[in-house]
């Protein structure tokens, strides 16, 4: 049996897909999703073990040996991926139970947490597999899923978020293909070992073979379409912030962070560190990127009038900070991008559940909405201050780990130009965090009729989000176990995937 | 028990040391119980004030044994913890007698005044104290910059206290320029001393020693000195004036005592542990924020001079004051430096009496400019006389605490040879005379504009500040004993 | 070099043509139809890598000596399987949005929601 976890992993949502539709009822549906989302957990919590003990684990599917089988590869630098992702998996499904029922057409309920178990499954196969067809195959998977949960929001606005998630998703998928296409036919496989082998055969700069640049570059553009990366995020603020309350909280601290994952996986273990940030200009482009959407998205962030509107725009920055981390290619950097991965997720996650609690209650997470009612609901409202500081990287949060991590590898490559872009970004955070404040404490309700309607916040939605606030504030106090994390990743990727 | 004892101040693993830090928060436990009940409330806050003193006064007969308390790794390589060294050990007392003082002065102010939201109030006062023992026995960089920050996001609620556009705007640029400064300039310096020593602990002799060449030592001494935005080194001193927004007890323990301290604290830690005398004086990386420090010396003394708001007045004279302690923390000299801690000590029970003064005269006779107080000093005699008092220690004159620690900073300038200092030093004290010494001549001496209709204040507020007041003599007195754990690490004559 | 690899030049001219119609036009469904001609491209890009001059088709026959390479062809079936879905969920997206706001026009459709933002009383 635990043998075959890695496939488990995958196996379970994917299953449970089929069975929430065939049900068709709300209350089986979400108890599938939490099953499942407690299955992946598990198994992620099992494998982190097994890989802690006895290194990378791999899982040959239908008895076929790599290269020509599909192999699934688990190793120090995916587990903290899996860990996140099944980890808000089981909070969002807690806190989905209340906020879907209030925003999702009940006919729909099924058909959501139907795609929400696909998408799990999506990110989960797209971390563990280790052949880069299959990637594509996982990639589109939680994407397609992704297109219809977004489409279910409260606003027909949704839609057309959605729709131009699809056509920029896709278009961004279908560059993944030629990558992984070119890379075929300079190397003759798909197995992510075997291609490394080969590329490293190649040469240090790939042998000056010019389609395998061409290879590199359309993944890596395909990949920063998905990361939401500065000029490719058009799709991001609009598909996160319509989606209803739950899946936005769970794609924000998933789907990017996976990307990511995979952008390192192909960077550093299957083209390799020196043909991609040494031969080709990617990790320059890399840092410029970030900085820009580091500046640019907290900037925008800080003029955006709706709550939601206001995190995705935020999300937006902080996958600069990880960009950066990752685009210097040391393992202190890589380690921070990891650190900054797991303490995002957090943080986000609980900010984008806070807001929906504040949608249930109030109807909206506009401004004017939200105007002077500190006092009325402080819990809500403490948890928004408390996982925003995290994000202006403030202590005692976790923010202030992985921006401690980040700014230690900037300064040790001597990137003062990135240093400044990360430190004015910060800034701008404090900035947006503090105007969320001002409207919540300091601002007179728009007119006096308004306030929180519904009765009662219901105790599953305040239970997840507290989970993940204090999980911040651990993580800010005592970063040794997310950092540990993140430096046995890195290691494992920079010594060419602990293969 | 007898294990909890040996535990206490055992060298490696000193309970006190975090215990100290815990009382004000256990306050805060404590109060929050017996909120419904103003009186009691009062009196869990003045009771953990008090358990807060005996705690600290504790510390000082194991002051020189080097106590350490190791709380938690935080990143592989980096650990939170506690370390009691003397310079800490004056702020953490400073802060610690300071605090049950001025929270009968605050119970009294606040239900003279009707504030309401008075157990937030004493919450985030506690919270704040709290954050001040944190800095204060702090045994490395990153332990000392949470305590920092934790310490700026705890007063921005009770400078907004008010609430209204005037606090609001206040808050925001108390809350700005503090956190950019300490996130912009402070953070990258203690992440760039981390690459260049290995290690952000405090060491005698400097850890930068030997790590850095002199070009890197000014640039990192000068993002110090402008990151601790406490310390209110002009230009970054925009958030003290903002803040006195603030109802008089936070101005009063927060903007005399427990903030701007912390910051004059970190700086002079700073130099002594991180640059070290010896390193700083020889290299010279502290010149040219030197000339900052005189500068906001001066200006800072001539902007008090011109305020008719009594507590804008105080508020710049605060600037000034702390000026003199980074100043003697750049002169790199043991003489000096004791005179900076010694001013830290002296400044912070003199300041502390104006603030009180200001407070008591705003709820008596709701008076708020230095123009209106003419003969209030006969409806009010022993205001004004603490006013008097805190007026001769701040300016440095017998006999009053104030008096030793301008001698002492007056002979680091001739040690160091560095005479323009000794003039800008001179004429700060002529200037400080200037702004504080009219405010007392018209209580006394000029002709009240219309008949007084209010007597003295409440004990409850007049209290603490004759109090403060009698601190001030002691002081002149017992400077020695204040000095004395300082010996272990400077060397004084 | 464009002799010889011909093929490749025309398939790179298709899915240029394709992501230009994503680019270009603001009707939905010729957005949609774009995206399939820039996946057909692709697809047909992959299946010539696979093939071998003068091999047959991939199907063990006795008088064949040469085959194509078949694997690109069974991944193609994958991705053209994935390509009708995102296809499918594109046009259900499409529906929808004609549902809501009676048109497919992508400029259409952001004025018919700027005036519900003023409805809304905030903009967003």
């Amino acid at each position: 049996m635990t043998a075959h976890l890695p496939v488990l992993q995958v196996l379970v949502p994917l299953v449970c897909a089929p069975f929430c539709v065939l049900l068709r009822s709300r209350t089986a549906a979400w108890l599938l999703f939490l099953f499942a989302a407690l299955a992946s957990l598990t198994c992620a919590v099992l494998l982190a073990v097994r890989v802690g003990g006895d290194g990378a684990q791999r899982y040959e599917m239908g008895g076929w040996p790599a290269p020509a089988g599909i192999e699934f590869v688990v190793g120090a630098f995916n587990t903290p991926v899996l860990l996140v992702v099944s980890a808000v998996a089981v909070v969002v499904a807690v806190y989905s139970r209340r906020s879907v029922t209030s925003e999702v057409d009940a006919r729909r309920v099924p058909l959501l947490y139907t795609c929400l178990c696909l998408t799990l499954a999506g990110l989960l196969g797209l971390t563990v597999t280790g052949d880069v067809f299959n990637a594509f195959v996982f990639l589109e998977i939680s994407s397609l899923s992704t297109y219809a949960l977004v489409a279910m929001g409260r606003h027909r606005r949704a839609l057309l978020a959605s729709f131009r998630y699809l056509v920029i998703g896709t278009v961004g998928a279908t560059f993944l293909l030629i990558g992984i296409g070119l890379a075929y036919a300079v190397t003759g496989t798909l197995n992510m070992s075997d291609l490394a082998r080969r590329v490293a055969d190649l040469g240090d700069d790939g042998g000056g073979n010019r389609a395998l640049y061409a290879a590199v570059v359309f993944v890596f553009v395909g990949l920063a379409v998905k990361i939401a990366v500065f000029p490719l995020h058009a799709w991001l603020p609009g598909a996160y912030a319509q989606a209803p309350s739950a899946i936005g909280a769970f794609l924000s601290a998933t789907s990017t962070k996976v990307a990511i994952y995979v952008f390192c996986r192909f960077a550093f273990t299957v083209f390799g560190t020196t043909l991609v940030f040494g031969t080709m200009p990617i990790d320059r482009i890399g840092l410029a990127l970030a900085c820009l959407a580091m500046v640019a998205g907290s900037a925008v962030a800080c003029f955006q009038t709706d709550l939601k509107y206001l995190l995705a725009w935020s999300s937006i920055a902080q996958i600069g900070y990880i960009l950066a981390g990752i685009s210097l290619a040391t393992t202190a950097g890589v380690s921070a991008g990891y650190l900054h991965v797991i303490n995002h997720a957090v943080l986000k996650a609980a900010l984008f559940c806070a807001a929906g609690l504040l949608v249930l209650r109030l109807g909206s997470a506009r401004f004017t909405a939200l105007a002077g009612l500190g006092r009325r609901m402080p819990w809500t409202f403490a948890a928004v201050v408390i996982a925003g500081l995290g994000l202006v990287g403030v202590p005692p949060t976790a923010g202030f780990a992985s921006k401690w991590a980040l700014l230690t590898a900037l300064v040790d490559q001597g990137q003062w130009a990135v240093v400044a872009a990360v430190l004015a970004s910060s800034l701008l955070a404090m900035v947006y965090i503090g105007r969320i404040v001002e409207v919540a404490w300091f601002r007179e309700p728009a007119e006096p009729g308004t306030g929180p309607t519904a009765s009662k916040a219901p105790a599953s939605m305040v239970a997840a989000i507290w989970v993940l606030v204090l999980a911040s504030v651990y993580f800010g106090l005592d970063a040794t176990w997310p950092a540990g994390l993140a430096d046995a990743a890195a290691d494992a990727l920079l010594a060419n995937g602990g293969e | 028990m007898s294990e909890l004892l040996t535990g206490w101040t055992s060298p490696d693993r000193a309970l006190a040391l975090p215990v100290t830090v815990a009382i004000p928060l256990l306050g805060i436990a404590a109060l929050l119980l017996v909120r419904r009940n103003p009186n009691a409330r009062e009196a869990a806050s003045l009771l953990s004030g008090v358990a807060l003193v005996v705690a600290v006064l504790g510390l000082w007969p194991v002051a020189g044994d080097d106590l350490r308390f190791e709380l938690w790794t935080w990143l592989p390589g980096l650990s939170l913890e506690f370390a009691l060294e003397p310079l800490g050990l004056l702020f953490a007392t400073v802060a610690a007698v300071l605090w049950p003082v001025t929270t009968v002065f605050a119970a009294g102010y606040l239900r003279a005044d009707g504030e309401h939201a008075q157990t937030r109030f004493f919450s985030f006062f506690a919270l704040t104290i709290a954050a001040a023992m944190w800095i204060a026995l702090s045994g490395n960089l990153v332990t000392l910059f949470i305590g920092y920050e934790i310490m700026t996001l705890a007063t921005w609620p009770l400078v907004a206290h008010k609430g209204g556009a005037d606090a609001r705007r206040g808050a925001r640029t108390y809350l700005v320029v503090l956190l950019t400064t300490s996130v912009g300039l402070l953070l990258p310096a203690i992440v760039w001393t981390w690459l260049l020593a290995g290690s952000t602990e405090f060491r005698p002799g400097g850890l930068l020693t030997g790590h850095a060449g002199t070009g890197v030592l000014t640039v990192l001494f000068a993002l110090y000195l402008f990151g601790i935005g406490k310390a209110a080194l002009m230009p970054v001193h925009r958030w003290l004036p903002a803040a006195m927004v603030a109802p008089t007890p936070v101005s009063a323990l927060l903007h005399a005592v427990a903030v701007v301290k912390a910051g004059v604290f970190t700086v002079l830690k700073v130099a002594v542990y991180v640059f070290g005398l010896d390193t700083l004086g020889e290299s010279g990386a502290s010149r040219p924020v030197m000339w900052v420090a005189a500068f906001t010396v001066l200006a800072a003394a001539v902007v008090a001079l011109r305020s008719d708001n009594l507590k804008r007045r105080l508020a710049y004279s605060t600037v000034s004051q702390l000026a003199y302690i980074v100043l003697a923390a750049t002169l790199a000299r043991d003489v000096a430096l004791a005179g900076g801690a010694l001013h830290m000590v002296t400044h912070a029970v003199g300041k502390i009496t104006l603030f009180l003064c200001a407070g008591a005269i705003y709820v008596t006779a709701k008076k708020t400019k230095v123009s209106e107080l003419d003969g209030l000093g006969r409806a009010m005699p022993w205001t004004f006389g603490a006013f008097l008092v805190a007026t001769v220690s701040i300016v440095g004159l017998p006999p009053a605490g104030g008096m030793w620690s301008k001698w002492l900073l007056l002979l680091g300038t001739v040690d160091a040879e560095q005479f323009v200092m000794l003039a800008v030093l001179l004429v700060g004290s002529v200037l400080s005379l200037g702004y504080l010494m009219p405010i007392t001549v018209r209580a006394f001496f000029r002709p009240p504009h219309g008949p007084l209709t209010h007597g003295e204040a409440h004990p409850a507020i007049a209290g603490p500040l004759t109090l403060t007041a009698l601190g001030c003599v002691a002081l002149f007195f017992a400077a020695d004993a204040v000095l004395a754990p300082l010996t272990g690490i400077l060397e004084l004559p | 070099m464009i002799a010889t690899h011909y093929v490749y030049w025309l398939l790179f001219a298709l899915m240029m043509i394709g992501l230009y119609v994503v680019i270009s036009h603001g009707n939905m469904l010729k957005k949609l139809i774009g995206l399939s001609l820039f996946q057909v491209g692709v697809f047909l890009f992959f299946i010539s890598l696979g093939k071998v001059d003068g091999g047959s088709a991939p199907i063990v026959s006795e008088d064949v000596e040469t085959y194509s390479h078949p694997l690109p062809q069974v991944l193609i079936l994958t991705a053209i399987v994935v390509g009708v879905a995102t296809l499918a969920v594109g046009l259900a997206l499409a529906v929808r949005i004609f549902e809501s706001y009676g048109t497919v026009e992508e400029d259409q459709v952001l004025l018919r929601d700027a005036d519900d933002r003023e409805q809304d009383g905030g903009a967003s």
